[in-house]
């Protein structure tokens, strides 16, 4: 990988990221391994707010590399199990969590962690796409002039590397300078994800990232998140079951503010274990 | 009927009649301003009126109105009388007569008679005879005394000039840097050191100062006695003076001017109105103190305000947590902006000026009491006061901006590892300014017309500098200074002569407003530039 890193302090003792030996000369088509080891290791995760139980008895692994998709209907806690991931819970008042999250190994819940090196770790695409009513350049170059870099070569790089790999380079290289603002929706959903990707995240979720758009935008986006699952770990929360059957490798089902199933994608769609799984995705309910 | 109710376009219509009636109000009032103010600078011809029983008056027609007589029966004709500003306040005492029309035996407007405005003493109007050197006459008779004065005044002008530039110049940067070697002395006077190096060379220091002062005293002398070109004139009734050059500022013909010419002295004038400092208690000259007095202290307020009222917002939407502490501060805030400016004059002449400034004086400047340097009125305690009266209306804009800041945004910056003063600083400030500009213009427009509580904080009538020049440390922040606002009050209300003073009241008027008006747009300007590039809701 290209050294854009962070300059922060990490206070938290992690293993190294990932093996770089295999990158190579710009990271293009870095090795799959043949059975992922868990990234992301989720241990009987329990979330309050205030009186309501949102989720309980969560035990959830997160293979490294794949897309990751958490189906199941309106309510269930899927969207407030991804913002877990990146302690983006911690924003609302009045919440309890109990339980650990494991990111190679270290609990992201424990007192000791940084919070802020924690999400340059773990990024975020949102529902409705959120652009900074900034230029384009600025808005990828966000995460970059945050985290400290300055040097005008250093971020041009990264923008147009990021542009690249959200397929949007081809689309905005002659208008960086333009308002954010003026792109259609798929493409600002897309800027969204190069503006994620652009810190060199490890694992990056996606909150129902196709919701709002039209299938053409839909289909790009789709498209892309395969392409990034060979860099990036992708956990994606959709209620859309064709598309979780398309995009993902495992998925897993909530009802209820638990974890119900989960498995291999096929399996879950042609041949799930539990009744309630088989009820759903077979579209009885939900 | 019912229909017609129900449908509401009786309120439709309504409401435009307001609208129209308020736009309509606004617009009687600046044509009022500019009506009575514009003309005051066109150069009107002078006529000479022979009464009945002989006597002569000469000068301008200002004004024209029926005699009052309470008494008479109806269908007795009404008699006139018209207003003649005669000038002349040394050989008459007064500028205007009143004159019965009935009165008149002749009127006319001869070709000689000459226009001088004067430095002194207000308007000359009559004839001119002779043009002296000293003793020596240089040229007789009205057609060459009228050619020798056109030659030698801009000659004199530029004299005068000098010698103003001498002494404020020179003289003043002479008298400073004296004053500052005496602070010091006393500075060295209060530590206990009365004698030794430090005490002799303030002492060297002041002498040196002392001397270069008489040399500059010595040109000026040198220069005043290059100045004795005198005119020699008559006024309307036969009465001869003698007017030196120096006191001349201006001198016309308006009964021989064209439209032309009378348009470029119109011009000539307006710009002096705007360039030059008062003359004759203000009722004459110029107002650029004034001008720059309110420029600077509103830009003043505007650097004070803004943090305060920004910071203010901020803090009370996406930091404090939302209660009912917050909304008490809130309709605190609210409230302040109904509280009379007078108060708020008050309590900076007890808190800034007596207080602050007191404590001031104490510890930086006691050297020079016991004359207060900040314990007194200035422009930044005047700024600062208003800048409190005007920091809820930023407060308010900000908010409204802060509450159009779609969330997703803040949400979007804290997943990219910024921290919350991140987020503020790099996302949510600059997607908010257009709102604080907003603020800012309504903050300008309010404090760019309140005189009251300037009154007491540093406003006067006549400032002898202003609070910005060449010495260091160039801002000079404890001075007083003048106010437009103030300028006409006190040109339309407390001058001396109030006749003559109208006039400039309405022409203040016009340019509070412009500058007001010009404020605001640069303001809108920017704040439209900055909505456009970011396509920021309209707030």
């Amino acid at each position: 990988m290209e050294t854009t890193a962070t300059e922060r302090n990490v206070n938290v003792q992690l293993e190294p990221a990932r093996p770089l030996a295999g990158a190579g000369s710009g990271g293009e088509a870095p090795s799959v391994q043949a059975s992922p080891r868990p990234i992301i290791e989720i241990r009987d995760l329990m979330l309050r707010y205030g009186e309501k139980v949102a989720l309980q008895d969560i035990d959830l692994e997160i293979p490294e590399r794949r897309v990751t998709a958490f189906i199941g209907p309106s309510g269930c806690g899927k969207s407030t199990l991804l913002r877990c991931l990146n302690r983006m819970n911690d924003l609302i008042d009045d919440v309890d969590i109990r339980g650990q999250i494991l990111l190679y190994g270290t609990n992201i819940y424990d007192r000791s962690t940084d919070v802020v090196a924690l999400r340059q770790r773990v990024g975020m695409v949102f529902q409705k796409s959120n652009p900074f009513p900034k230029s384009i350049y600025e808005n990828v170059a966000y995460g970059l002039r945050i985290a400290g870099t300055r040097r005008k070569n250093v971020l041009d790089a990264a923008v147009e590397k990021s542009l690249r790999r959200a397929a949007l380079w081809e689309e905005v290289k002659d208008r960086l300078n333009e308002s954010a603002l003026s792109l259609s929706g798929g493409q600002q959903q897309r800027l969204c994800i190069a503006r994620a990707i652009a810190v060199e995240p490890e694992v990056i979720l996606m909150d129902e990232p196709c919701s709002a758009l039209d299938p053409v935008a839909t289909t790009k986006v789709e498209s892309l998140i395969h392409e990034l699952s060979q860099r990036y770990t992708i956990v994606i929360v959709t209620h859309n079951m064709q598309q979780a059957a398309r995009v993902s490798d495992r998925t897993a089902f909530l009802y209820l503010g638990r974890l119900v199933e989960v498995g291999p994608t096929e399996k879950i769609f042609t041949a799930p274990a539990k009744r309630e799984t088989e009820d759903y995705v077979t579209g009885r309910f939900g | 009927m019912k229909a017609l109710w129900r449908s509401g376009d009786p309120f439709v219509w309504l409401a435009g009649a307001m609208l129209a009636l308020s736009l309509l109000m606004v617009a009687g009032l600046v044509l009022l301003i500019l009506v009575n103010g514009l003309g005051f600078f066109w150069p009107r011809d002078l006529e000479r009126f022979t009464l009945d029983g002989g006597s002569i008056v000469v000068g301008e027609v200002s004004a024209r109105e029926a005699i009052p007589n309470p008494g008479a029966s109806p269908g007795t004709p009404v008699r006139y009388r018209i207003q003649v500003k005669r000038g002349d306040r040394d050989v008459f005492g007064s500028d205007f007569v009143w004159i019965d029309e009935s009165n008149i035996v002749r009127r006319e407007c001869p070709d000689d008679l000459v226009a001088l405005e004067r430095r002194e003493w207000g308007n000359f109007f009559g004839t001119i005879s002779a043009v002296r050197h000293g003793s020596v006459a240089v040229a007789t008779g009205p057609e060459a005394a009228w050619r020798a004065l056109e030659d030698r005044l801009p000659e004199a002008r530029r004299l005068h000039e000098e010698i103003r530039s001498i002494e404020k110049q020179e003289i003043g940067a002479n008298n400073y840097a004296q004053e500052r070697a005496r602070l010091a002395r006393r500075r060295l006077e209060l530590r206990g050191v009365t004698s030794g190096p430090e005490v002799d060379e303030i002492a060297d220091r002041i002498a040196a100062l002392y001397e270069q002062y008489g040399a500059s005293l010595k040109r000026l002398e040198r220069l005043r006695q290059a100045q004795n070109t005198t005119l020699v004139a008559m006024t309307g009734d036969g009465s001869t003076i003698e007017i030196p050059f120096d006191n001349l500022v201006r001198a016309y013909r308006p009964n021989r001017m064209g439209t032309l010419e009378k348009a470029g002295f119109y011009l000539a004038k307006m710009w002096e109105f705007v360039s030059t400092d008062p003359r004759e208690s203000n009722t004459e000259g110029g107002v650029f103190p004034a001008i720059f007095g309110t420029v600077m202290m509103v830009l003043i307020m505007s650097v004070l305000v803004t943090p305060l009222g920004v910071v203010a917002a901020l803090y009370l939407r996406e930091y404090a947590r939302q209660g009912p502490f917050v909304s008490a501060v809130r309709i605190a805030v609210n409230n302040l902006a109904g509280v009379p400016s007078i108060v708020f004059g008050v309590f900076g002449v007890g808190f800034f000026i007596y207080t602050i400034g007191g404590t001031i004086d104490r510890w930086f400047f006691a050297e020079a009491l016991p004359t207060p340097t900040f314990g007194t009125g200035g422009i930044l305690w005047a700024s600062l006061t208003l800048a409190l009266l005007t920091v809820p209306v930023v407060i308010v804009a900000t908010e409204e901006g802060l509450a159009a800041v779609p969330r997703g945004v803040r949400e979007a910056s804290i997943a990219l590892a910024a921290t919350k003063f991140e987020t503020t600083w790099r996302v949510v400030l600059p997607a908010v300014l257009p709102s604080i500009l907003t603020g800012l213009i309504l903050a300008m427009a309010r404090a760019a017309g309140e005189v009251a509580p300037l009154m007491i904080t540093g406003v006067v009538k006549l400032a002898p500098a202003l609070p910005l020049d060449g010495f260091f440390p160039f801002f000079h922040l404890e001075r007083k200074f003048m106010h437009l606002g103030f300028h006409i009050y006190d040109v339309g209300f407390q001058s001396p002569n109030v006749d003559a003073a109208r006039p400039m009241v309405y022409m203040t008027t016009v340019l509070l407003l412009a500058i007001v008006l010009l404020l605001n747009l640069a303001a809108i300007t920017i704040r439209n530039r900055l909505r456009k590039r970011f396509r920021l809701a309209a707030v």
